[in-house]
This record gives C-alpha cells, sequence and structure tokens, in this order.
C-alpha cells in the first residue's frame, strides 16, 4: 500500500464523518428485507427501492462524502500541504487518493445493493448491481475528487448535480440523462442482468463511453489542479 | 541522546549550499496587493523575515515555497522555479503557521510517512534522526492530536527536516512554544544555519529575530522595508524619534521647560496636553521627572503613543 493511500484511509476511517456512510446503505437493506418479508410484489418496491434509493441516492451521497473527503477533508484543515511538499509527481496522490474514494465507495454500496438485488429478483441481479455501482463509483469518485479542488464548496455543488440534475431534472427532461452517471450504472446493470425493474433510454455503449470519459477526463483535471495548488491568502 | 543524533549534518554535509531568489515578485489579490515588488537573496545562515501582522511576510513564504504563483517575477531555489515543480522539495522543507497535522497519527507515524513520501532509503533511520533532532523521543508513540502546540510544532519541524533539505522555510516558529521549547528550536535553527543550510523564518517579535539571526528583511506592507544586519536595522528603530503624549498641572510651563532639553526635538501644545517629541527615549524619560519636579508642575500622563511594531516598521520604511 502507497503511502498515500495509507494516510488517506487512515485519515477517512478516522473522521467521524465516516460514521454518516452508514445509515443509507442500512435503510436501504432494511427496507429490502421488510418488504420481502410481507411478499410484496418486486415489481413494485423493486424499482423504488433498488434505483430510487439505491442508485439514486445512496451510491451518489456515499460517493459525495468520500470522494470530497479523501482530498477536500485535507485541504480544508491544511494537512494537505504536509502530501504536497514532497518530491512526488501529482497524479502519485490523486490516483491513491482516487482508488480509496472509489474502493470504499464501492464496498459500502456494494453489500446492499447486493441484497437489494437478490431479495429482488435473482444473485445475477444482485451481482449486476454491484458490479454496475463499482463503476459508477469511481465516475462519481473521479467527479467529486476534482470538484474538492476546483471550487470551496464541493459537497455543495456535488450536491446539485446529484439532486437537481440527476434527480429532478433527469425525470423530466430526457436530455440530461446522457449526463447521468446513475442513468449508466442502469443501463450497465441491465445488461449485465436484464430485468423489467430496471429502465433507462441511455444506451450500453453510450454509458461505457461516458462514464470512462468521466473517470478519466476528471481525474486529468484534479492531477492539473493539484500541480497549481495554491495556499488561500492569511492574514500575516 | 547521543550528540551524533542531534547533529543536523549527519552523514551528508554537503559542500554546496543551495539559493532561493526572489526576483521582483508582486502577487495581488484583485485589486489588494500583498506583496510589491520584493527581490532577496537568500544564501546560508539563519535569515528572519520581520514585519507586522497583514505585512505579507506569509504570502511571500507561500510563494518561495511553491504554493502561490507570483503575479509578478520570480521565485527560484538554485535556478529552478518553484512554483508548479514538485522536485524543488528534494531540497526545501517548509513549516507553514497553519497548525495542521494529521492528528490521528502518532509523531513517528507521521515523520516515517514523511521519509517514505521522500522516498528516502531508510526512512526509519531518517525519522529517528529528525525525531532526536526536535527531541520528541519521548513522547513519539502518543497520537499528535494529545500533543501541546509546541509540541504539535516540533513534530512538523521534525517532518520538515527527515529530509534534510538544504532550505528550510519556518512561518512564525515560535508561535505557542514555551520559552524552553523556544530556546531549544532556536538552537536548533542556529546549528542548521551553521551547518550551511538556508534557513528562513518569519516573526512580527523583534527579540526572536535579534536571538536567532544576523540578517533580516524587514517587510512592512507588502515591501521590502529594509534587509542586511540586525545590528544596523536595529540602531536605526532605537534611534528614531518616539513621540509621547503628556498631561500636566502646567502643560504650557512644561512645554517652556521641555524645550530647554536636549533630549527633546519638539513639543505641541494642544487642548489634550502635549505631544513631545524625543530623538532618545531614555534621556527624555530621565529627565522629565526631574524638570517638572523643579518647576513643581505635576505630571498626570506620560504615554508613549506610537510603539506599535507597526509604527517602528513605517519608520524604517521613511528611514
Amino acid at each position: 500500500m502507497s503511502t498515500v493511500t495509507w494516510i488517506t484511509a487512515r485519515g477517512l476511517f478516522g473522521r467521524r464523518r465516516f460514521l454518516l456512510l452508514l445509515p443509507l446503505p442500512l435503510l436501504m437493506v432494511l427496507l429490502s428485507v421488510i418488504c420481502r418479508a410481507f411478499g410484496v410484489d418486486p415489481g413494485e418496491w423493486g424499482p423504488a427501492v433498488l434505483v430510487g434509493l439505491g442508485l439514486a441516492v445512496v451510491l451518489p451521497v456515499v460517493a459525495l462524502i468520500v470522494g470530497t473527503g479523501v482530498l477536500g477533508a485535507e485541504i480544508d484543515d491544511g494537512t494537505v500541504v504536509h502530501i504536497l511538499t514532497k518530491p512526488l509527481p501529482r497524479w502519485q496522490i490523486v490516483l491513491p487518493k482516487l482508488g480509496v474514494a472509489a474502493g470504499v465507495t464501492a464496498a459500502t454500496v456494494a453489500v446492499p445493493l447486493y441484497v437489494g438485488g437478490v431479495l429482488a429478483d435473482s444473485v445475477r441481479l444482485g451481482l449486476a448491481l454491484a458490479a454496475a455501482a463499482a463503476v459508477g463509483a469511481l465516475a462519481y469518485s473521479a467527479l467529486f475528487l476534482a470538484l474538492s479542488l476546483v471550487t470551496r464548496r464541493p459537497v455543495l455543488l456535488g450536491l446539485v448535480y446529484v439532486l437537481i440534475w440527476e434527480g429532478l431534472l433527469g425525470n423530466f427532461v430526457s436530455g440530461t440523462k446522457v449526463l447521468s452517471i446513475q442513468q449508466y450504472v442502469i443501463a450497465l446493470a441491465d445488461r449485465l442482468a436484464p430485468t423489467e425493474l430496471l429502465s433507462t433510454t441511455v444506451s450500453v455503449p453510450v454509458a461505457t463511453v461516458m462514464t470512462a470519459l468521466i473517470a478519466v477526463g476528471f481525474t486529468v483535471l484534479a492531477v492539473d489542479r493539484l500541480r497549481s495548488f495554491s495556499v488561500a491568502g492569511e492574514t500575516s | 541522546m547521543t550528540a551524533t543524533s542531534t547533529d543536523p549534518t549527519p552523514a551528508a554535509v554537503r559542500a554546496t549550499t543551495s539559493t532561493l531568489d526572489l526576483a521582483g515578485v508582486s502577487r495581488w489579490y484583485g485589486n489588494v496587493v500583498a506583496v510589491n515588488d520584493v527581490s532577496m537573496s537568500l544564501g546560508a545562515g539563519v535569515t528572519g523575515l520581520l514585519g507586522p501582522n497583514g505585512a505579507g511576510k506569509t504570502t511571500l513564504l507561500h510563494m518561495m515555497a511553491g504554493f502561490l504563483a507570483p503575479s509578478r517575477g520570480a521565485v527560484t531555489l538554485d535556478g529552478q522555479p518553484t512554483w508548479r515543480n514538485p522536485d524543488v522539495y528534494r531540497h526545501l522543507g517548509l513549516v507553514s503557521e497553519r497548525e495542521a497535522v494529521h492528528t490521528f497519527l502518532t509523531a513517528h507515524e507521521f515523520v516515517v510517512a514523511s521519509a517514505k513520501l521522500h522516498r528516502l532509503p531508510d526512512p526509519e533511520e531518517a525519522a529517528r534522526r529528525a525525531i532526536a533532532l526536535v527531541e520528541l523521543e519521548g513522547a513519539q508513540e502518543r497520537r499528535i492530536g494529545t500533543y501541546s502546540k509546541g509540541m504539535r510544532q516540533r513534530a512538523r519541524v521534525a517532518a520538515a527536516l527527515v529530509h534534510d533539505p538544504q532550505v528550510l522555510l519556518l512561518d512564525e516558529p515560535f508561535n505557542g512554544m514555551d520559552p524552553r521549547q523556544r530556546l531549544h528550536m532556536m538552537d536548533l535553527l542556529h546549528r542548521l544555519g551553521g551547518a550551511g543550510r538556508t534557513i528562513l523564518f518569519s516573526s512580527h517579535i523583534l527579540e526572536e529575530v535579534e536571538q536567532v539571526s544576523g540578517t533580516v528583511q524587514v517587510m512592512v506592507a507588502g515591501r521590502l522595508a529594509a534587509s542586511g544586519d540586525f545590528r544596523t536595522i536595529r540602531r536605526l528603530m532605537t534611534n528614531r524619534p518616539h513621540v509621547f503624549a503628556v498631561r500636566s498641572t502646567d502643560d504650557r510651563a512644561l512645554a517652556v521647560a521641555l524645550m530647554a532639553e536636549s533630549s527633546v526635538s519638539g513639543v505641541e501644545l494642544g487642548r489634550a496636553g502635549l505631544t513631545v517629541r524625543a530623538g532618545d527615549y531614555g534621556a527624555f524619560t530621565r529627565a522629565l521627572p526631574k524638570i517638572a519636579l523643579a518647576r513643581g508642575i505635576r505630571v498626570q500622563q506620560l504615554v508613549p503613543e506610537d510603539e506599535s511594531l507597526e509604527s517602528v516598521f513605517s519608520y524604517l520604511v521613511e528611514a
């Protein structure tokens, strides 16, 4: 494990903010278990819990908390200076942090999505949701990590993207779905385990290419912004 | 602790020294000019960057350390720009003013992590040496979150020194240190400077700079106000005219008497009392009670008017 990965992971799990990751996945597992236990038709609760809660809320919100935390928290408290005053090419700082963010997000959301998929349909759907969510975790993490370098309010901007762009506009303006990571994840999961529970207008090739573009593009942006990282002017 | 463990130049006494050059460096934020056309060249030894709060010291240090792009001019370390050039950190260490440390790590973990990030061949040994330099061995296995401010500062200094840099920049390093830690830090900087390192530390406290460095750069309002040997600058500061506000039972009579005193260069009679300009602080404050007593005047108030560092530094700009 690289030293940057080690410090990032220690920092992430050492902060209370990490506890914020737990309620949403637990809620999803709980709802899935209740629906299954009461024999509700998966056609009724599946889309709401798997997509409405799992892919539209749990995945992006967990990615937002972790993605803005791996570098943003260090920028906020100033500890980033310790890592930046080292003769490391900046990609060697960004990539390990992106790896931690995507890994932790994927691990956190894979379990509830797998459980939900299995209870609603099959093990295959569970695995498909977990795998697609892992890919989505990478794209979201790259986006939110870059946001923490281009703005001082990454969480706010991230929430606007998730709630307004993907959540609200995605329902009314179909064109916005082409720029929605959530839709890519649905398309990929549906391709891996075709089911009536998942539906999207975005094709698999578009989803694949766009996910790769977002992951690579925002990583390159983050590396470039970190290269020009300025410490905010202080009073003295 | 052994003598070798605190030696700032262990196996690697380098023949060459590094030079940090600033050529016509300015930095502005919108309409506000934080640093205005500063040029200086820093070589081996300890240099103090002195100036009141808000003078632009931190902005200047950040530009030196590659954390801020100059709006104009160039900052180079041995000819290499410090901005957007992580390679300079092979030879440069920074201890910033902001008390930011990974509080969840122990000092040992923190310094070893720094050594690893520098890709040093033996991180453990480098960390042991750096921790010994700042005398933090006893507490190195405790989490930094449990440290006092001075101890955190020392942990940060150890991390900045772990790769044995030729240039060390410290922003207000004595803040929050107790007198013993302060003396130790001063001694450490002395030794590092004596061993051929280029050390620059900022401070707004005259006495700190006086005790540590022979060379000073004085900044006032973003400009380099004075530069050079500390004793020369200190003399300029001591010999500047002092202004006192004086109130007495008979201001007019006291004004007449004071004009005959050689240490007084001017007296102004106002409604609120006298404003007295004195060339020699000590001579005037000794003479005033005698003069008043001889004339039966009671001095009700004697207040030095411009003893703030800002006014001292402003005087230097004009001098």
